[in-house]
């Protein structure tokens, strides 16, 4: 019953999300600018598409990897406590569990994937999709395993952010300047439909099970690494990217 | 047959972008914890729902929301009334912020917590109050950041000034903002670029730098999504001095 039924109803619930942003975009068309739609049959398909296609995504996550992902995570937390003595080095596996969560999330993100997509057509190809979505999959990669290695030691949020911040504004200045608006922009695409819901529960699993740890103040820490070291990450690729042409040049 | 071309390939890209990680769930699960699958095979349907709607939602980009954000982006600079811009800038950020699911979440979990460590009174209409205070604050700083952003674009204003004074306001107000809204703000601005909102965005800026002369479709097209996760921080600190 669940699989007749579960569909309709997240297609209902995508519907409420693309619906009216069709509406806004007719609306302007025709009210405001006056034109007709082009090729309005196609576009209309491709927003069915994309209603379709979320609705299956959604559905097919919640089906096949959030319920394992989930468990999987709290019982690592509670697995790395029960382990042994409770030093930070006992988490190792959660460490790489988090390392690996953070990249292959990002890597299936479909607006990453929207946006890496954009960027490269409007480089005309001088940036990658795929080297662009490496890149920002390393950042959260990084990012989440050093967030939950501060869940599990206790160090401070702010710290890590104000010297993440600093980092971006040195390399915002020394990095090629076509990439620093891309590199922002991924900060803030990163954390969507796939990343957050398993990483959520691995910040929640560890902050519960780590002695000393309340999962209200130090739960939501993740996304906020999730969102910094892409940045970080990016721009390195791109300065990377730019040393190697200038020593190729010489 | 060129649409079945288009869908193949995305279906091929949805097996690749999956690839990771089903690998590192089936590797923890049998490797690290050792433990056997629980129903395998709606697992199977899990999966195979997920590859065909990546790929519809590939396809559905390319054919639907890119090109409809481009022509209205065209368009708009072409018929150069500002006004009518920025009012249809300021709608799409709002707009499409106000309803999305994952914020309802947020700021109803946050006016719960707020609640219970004495923020606002402990009753059911003032929580509502309270959760729907903080959802039209966060949407309407997102169709902000789409203004200033598109404002932007339009004068050529460099991006990283923009932001960087946006992040210094971010953590002075983290020092007098009370303590019970700050992690709700900060979350607030991660959870407002849904996957309708972003292509959308995107398509809207890069459309509009690549019809305007003088503007490079990369350095001045990106962006809008940075703005749209930063103003929301500040909004919502701003609505939390302002209630307390």
């Amino acid at each position: 019953m669940d699989i007749i039924f579960d569909p309709l109803r997240l297609l209902l619930a995508t519907a409420k999300d693309v619906v009216p942003v069709l509406l806004l975009l007719v609306l302007f068309q025709t009210l405001v600018l006056k034109r007709p739609i082009p090729r309005p049959g196609r576009i209309i398909f491709g927003f069915c598409l994309v209603l379709v296609g979320m609705a299956c995504f959604l559905g097919g996550l919640d089906l096949a990897l959030f319920p394992l992902g989930r468990s999987m995570a709290i019982l690592l937390a509670e697995g790395a406590r029960s382990g042994g003595a409770d030093t930070w080095a006992s988490y190792g596996w959660v460490y790489l569990f988090a390392l690996l969560v953070g990249f292959s999330t990002t890597i299936a993100e479909p607006s990453l994937i929207a946006v890496a997509h954009k960027a490269e057509e409007a480089s005309r190809h001088s940036i990658s999709a795929w080297g662009l979505r490496l890149a920002v999959a390393i950042g959260v990669a990084v990012g989440i395993a050093l967030g939950t290695f501060r869940i599990v030691s206790g160090t401070p949020l702010y710290l890590y952010i104000m010297v993440g911040y600093v980092v971006v504004a040195v390399q915002t200045v020394l990095a090629p300047k076509m990439i620093v608006p891309l590199a922002y922009d991924s900060g803030g695409v990163t954390t969507s439909t796939v990343t957050v819901p398993l990483v959520a529960a691995l910040g929640l699993g560890l902050a519960s099970n780590v002695p000393g740890r309340s999962p209200a103040l130090d739960g939501f820490g993740l996304i906020a690494f999730a969102s910094l070291f892409p940045i970080i990450s990016v721009l390195g690729y791109a300065q990377l990217a730019q040393f190697k042409a200038r020593r190729r040049h010489r | 047959m060129q649409f079945a071309a288009a869908l193949g390939k995305a279906l091929l890209g949805a097996c690749r972008d999956l690839a990771p990680i089903v690998l590192v769930i089936a590797v923890f699960q049998l490797l690290v914890l050792q433990q056997p699958f629980p129903e395998f095979a709606s697992i199977l349907i899990g999966l195979a729902l997920v590859v065909v709607g990546l790929a519809f939602f590939v396809v559905g980009l390319d054919i639907g929301l890119f090109p409809l954000g481009e022509a209205l982006a065209e368009e708009f600079a072409r018929k150069g009334s500002l006004f009518w811009l920025l009012l249809f800038a300021f709608t799409l950020g709002a707009g499409t912020t106000v309803a999305e699911p994952a914020l309802i979440a947020v700021t109803r979990e946050g006016a719960i917590a707020a609640a219970e460590s004495g923020l606002i009174n402990n009753l059911p209409e003032a929580i509502d109050r309270y959760a729907l205070g903080v959802r039209l604050t966060v949407a309407l700083s997102v169709g902000a950041a789409i203004v200033v952003g598109v404002l932007r674009i339009l004068r050529g204003w460099p991006l990283p000034v923009l932001i960087v004074s946006g992040y210094v306001l971010v953590m002075v107000m983290t020092l007098f903002a009370p303590e019970g809204i700050v992690g709700l703000a900060y979350d607030s601005g991660g959870v407002t670029t849904s996957t309708v909102t972003v292509p959308l965005v995107t398509a809207l800026g890069v459309g509009l730098a690549r019809t305007i002369r003088g503007r490079d479709p990369v350095t001045d097209g990106f962006g809008l999504i940075a703005l749209a996760s930063l103003t929301p921080m500040i909004f919502v600190m701003l609505f939390g001095l302002l209630v307390h």
